[in-house]
């Protein structure tokens, strides 16, 4: 069932070999094909397009007004590609290895090599679109540099990298809906997979206007529905980012891999109180000026100024010095718990870092860190109050990117025929952990350059099979199942409301499968959750009706959340390793660094839905490394 | 804090609204105006109502899918801020503070204060694009664009069409939203080749949906969170009366 299906031949010849070889539709015959795609981020809408574009007819869903709102949105810092434009000994295999050890080693070389490969095709594509990159005064597109690298491949358009990448999928995605060939079905919530014969055939999506459920039929349905980092409730993510999508997919068939492996962003803000949230992000590419610090005395109350330069400890430059404030987000995350822990955190709950950019206004000038910063500096001061060019921003860790999803093989595909997963929603390319500025470029990859070579491989077999219309019976089972569901919220009558739930969830999962884990609370953490999902079922309160009613749209997403919480905590219990994100108590150096165990680890967790309250079964997927060697990790 | 809050609830499209008051106690000045309304719906809850139903995604000021008129302003009080990023701390004890919908015909009100703005996404696709397809880019560094060229069409390309232009203007223009799409693309050399049909195309399209003229009182540059310009007006005055002029 799971085949990775890697193509044979060289590494750096995969990819081409696969496209030579791949089954092609006629172009007379893709219009006779529909293919769902369920989410319009960068993932969704690149996918969308680029197969409208080739002639097949497109039903795209959100769960937001307009496609343009997709979380894909609110990247801040860039996107990778090996250019080699700065001649700092770029190339598409540095690239591939800095992805491959960012990863810690836990993800395919053949995917994570195609990714390298197709960067730079992304850049050339998104420049024809209008994607207005930073340049340089001769015209030439400019670059910075990132966590976890040496070189200068992040291409970025000010601190709103993700909108712009967005707005051209997005503008790329209404240009085929006003030549038809794009249905867009927006405020409307994919809320179960239809199957039919073993393969992926339709959904059913609630229209979130009226509350009617619709059945969808399709030829392929593409899942490309974000991450569901949102589970820890206090994160980077949009309020409405779900992984509804993809557990009720998970329940119907497909696998879901290294589901716990989630990447907490170290230069989030910090929370400061109950009511809160959201947890913004402050973007990574910060760290190229900013100094990170805490006060060397435990519990100095002094404000950050009238802290000596002498009684300040830059941990990260103190722990990691050739890589210092870049190092990546996963060691730089910890090491800023470890400090927090040990009683060095600082504002006013003493959860906190420093985020120091006196140096470098010092050495640059104000207007030049301006240049470079602005809107996020304004962004803090909005939020916090304080004036960061005066004193040092707040910052902490925080629930951001799960580099964990449905498990996938090489073309994309699901382990359920027909399905195919993109974006953060597949676990593919990024391992244990993901360097920064590679999320947009996965997602931009994948929709882009790689699903429409995919999907009609796939589509190719399709042609001739058996249509299925909406009277199936396949659809009466899954739209009963749906409205059995929404009926029982209405009806639980209990006294605590969907975000209660959600809220609590969220603080189990932070202090029992977040930034470190240990045996004893992760048991202790699948029963807490065990008894959460009982109290779920009869304390909810959910007011008003089956029409428009957000409560209700919430209510749906938390069962999942908690269903899925049990799963992450399953995977990380099962991987008696610590692997980049994946840090277990139990395996670690005397220093505190994370000891990887490749001996009886070197492989992908994928584990398969077995019914309600019953222990999901891990299925193993082999990582074979040709092309590096498995090394320790060190950014020291 | 305590706080008096008048809210417009309105069942659907088809109903009459009414702004209802509300009270609520203990609001922190560090939470966000959204926050405050999640602390309000969660009361409703407990007293059995129905939430108040606003729209909001990212709460980071980006996505553009949160806005209200607060005290008869498009997202508040604050210059170039979304109704997500307001804090409470620009309100004090004791306040009383007006909720709306952004109200425009081309923005029927979904319920409450949600409302519909497919008319931007028909705007942006009757034109709002480059149409390079996914395979047909040249070489990224062989279209140089010059450093300030590329900082403008950026500072055009930030709109995150919110609808607050619409709602803040008198005639429920969307000069500034059409204005700015048109700007980013047309300075852009990719994006000259497209530039006359864009135009046409894009202010057809905008009348269609229903939105009024601009009689240029820019009260859509100051309420933008992202500080457009009204400039883009005057360009996409400028591409329009070009296109029309060379029309063949």
């Amino acid at each position: 069932m799971m085949e990775s299906k890697i193509p044979e031949g060289p590494l750096s010849e995969k990819w081409n070999t696969y496209k030579a070889k791949a089954k092609l539709v006629n172009p007379a015959n893709r219009k006779k094909l529909t293919i769902i795609v369920v989410g319009t981020g960068l993932a969704g809408a690149s996918c969308a397009a680029s197969l409208a574009e080739q002639g097949y007819n497109i039903k795209s869903f959100c769960f937001q007004d307009s496609p343009r709102r997709a979380h894909s949105v609110a990247a801040q810092g860039g996107v990778n590609a090996a250019k080699n434009y700065k001649n700092d000994g770029d190339s598409t295999f540095r690239m591939f290895y800095d992805t491959i050890k960012g990863g810690d080693f836990r993800s395919r070389e053949a995917n994570v090599y195609r990714l390298a490969e197709c960067s730079a095709a992304l850049i050339d594509h998104a420049v024809a679109q209008g994607v207005p990159f930073a340049r340089e005064y001769a015209g030439y597109l400019n670059n910075r540099s990132f966590g976890g690298v040496q070189v200068s491949r992040t291409f970025y358009a000010r601190g709103q990298t993700g909108q712009q990448l967005l707005l051209g999928a997005y503008q790329a995605l209404e240009r085929q809906a006003a030549l038809g060939k794009v249905a867009l079905c927006t405020r409307h919530e994919m809320l179960e997979l239809v199957v039919i014969d073993g393969k992926a055939k339709g959904i059913i999506a609630r229209n979130l206007e009226t509350g009617k459920l619709e059945r969808h039929v399709a030829d392929a349905v593409v899942l490309a529905s974000g991450g569901y980092g949102k589970v820890y409730y206090l994160s980077t993510l949009a309020m409405g980012c779900n992984s509804s999508a993809v557990w009720r997919a998970h329940k119907k068939g497909a696998f879901m891999a290294g589901v716990s492996w989630i990447q907490f962003h170290p230069t989030s803000l910090p929370q400061h109180g109950e009511n809160q949230s959201k947890l913004t992000l402050m973007s990574e590419s910060l760290r190229n000026d900013g100094r990170i610090w805490v006060p060397k005395r435990a519990n100095d109350d002094r404000n950050a100024n009238s802290i000596p330069e002498e009684e300040r400890d830059y941990y990260l430059e103190r722990r990691y010095p050739s890589f210092g404030n870049l190092a990546p987000r996963d060691i730089s995350s910890r090491a800023a718990k470890e400090r927090i822990d040990a009683g060095h955190g600082v504002g006013p709950m003493k959860n906190a870092i420093y985020l120091d950019f006196s140096d470098a206004i010092k050495a640059q000038g104000k207007d030049t860190i301006e240049a470079k910063y602005s809107n996020l500096f304004t962004m803090y001061e909005k939020i916090t109050g304080i004036n960061a060019y005066k004193e040092p921003m707040l910052i902490s860790p925080s629930a951001h990117f799960t580099m964990g999803g449905l498990w996938v093989d090489y073309e994309l595909m699901t382990t359920i025929p027909g399905l195919f997963a993109l974006g953060e929603a597949n676990f593919a390319d990024h391992g244990a952990n993901r360097l920064g500025a590679n999320s947009l470029l996965q997602a931009c990859v994948d929709g882009y350059f790689i699903a429409p070579y995919t999907i009609p491989n796939y589509l190719a077999g399709e042609l001739n099979t058996t249509k299925f219309d909406i009277d199936h019976p396949a659809f009466e089972e899954a739209e009963n199942a749906v409205r059995r569901q929404l009926d029982r919220f209405l009806h639980t009558n209990g006294t605590l409301s969907a975000d209660y739930f959600h809220k609590k969830i969220g603080r189990l999962l932070y202090e029992k499968c977040g930034l470190s884990r240990s045996r004893k609370n992760l048991e202790e953490a699948i029963i807490e959750i065990r008894e959460l999902k009982a109290s779920f079922e009869k304390d909810l309160r959910i007011t008003g009706d089956n029409t428009l009613n957000s409560e209700l749209e919430k209510a749906g997403r938390i069962a999942d959340y908690i269903e899925l919480a049990e799963l992450m905590c399953y995977d990380a219990l099962q991987r008696e390793e610590s692997c980049g994100a994946h840090f277990r108590e139990e395996y670690q150096t005397p220093d505190g660094e994370a000891v990887r165990n490749d001996e009886e680890f070197c492989y992908v967790s994928a584990w398969e839905w077995k019914g309600q309250n019953k222990e999901p079964e891990l299925h193993k997927e082999p990582l074979v490394f040709e092309a590096v060697e498995l090394a320790v990790r060190s950014y020291k | 804090m305590k706080l008096y809050l008048k809210i417009w609830r309105q069942f659907d499209a088809s109903s009459k609204g009414e702004m209802t008051d509300y009270e609520i106690d203990e609001v922190s000045e560090h939470m966000s105006f959204l926050e405050m309304l999640d602390l309000l719906n969660e009361i409703l809850i407990q007293q059995g109502e129905r939430v108040i139903e606003f729209d909001h995604d990212c709460r980071e000021g980006i996505c553009g899918q949160c806005g209200v008129m607060i005290n008869g302003r498009a997202h508040g009080p604050l210059r170039n801020t979304t109704t997500c990023q307001l804090h409470m701390r620009s309100f004090k004890d004791g306040d009383t503070i007006y909720i709306e919908p952004f109200r425009a015909k081309a923005f029927p009100v979904l319920r409450d204060l949600k409302i519909n703005r497919k008319a931007f996404d028909t705007i942006i696709a009757s034109g709002g694009f480059i149409g390079a397809s996914t395979g047909q880019a040249p070489e990224a560094n062989s279209i140089p664009i010059s450093y300030e060229t590329a900082e403008e069409a950026f500072d055009a390309a930030a709109c995150i069409g919110c609808g607050a232009c619409v709602a803040s203007c008198k005639n429920a223009s969307a000069a500034l939203f059409v204005g700015a799409k048109i700007t980013h693309l047309t300075l852009l050399p990719q994006g000259k080749v497209e530039a006359p049909k864009r135009a046409i195309n894009m202010v057809k399209q905008m009348d269609l949906q229903g939105f009024g003229n601009c009689s240029d009182t820019r009260a859509c540059e100051i309420e933008c969170p992202q500080g457009i310009s009204v400039l883009s007006i005057a360009k996409m005055n400028l591409e329009y009366m070009k296109a029309l002029a060379f029309r063949k």
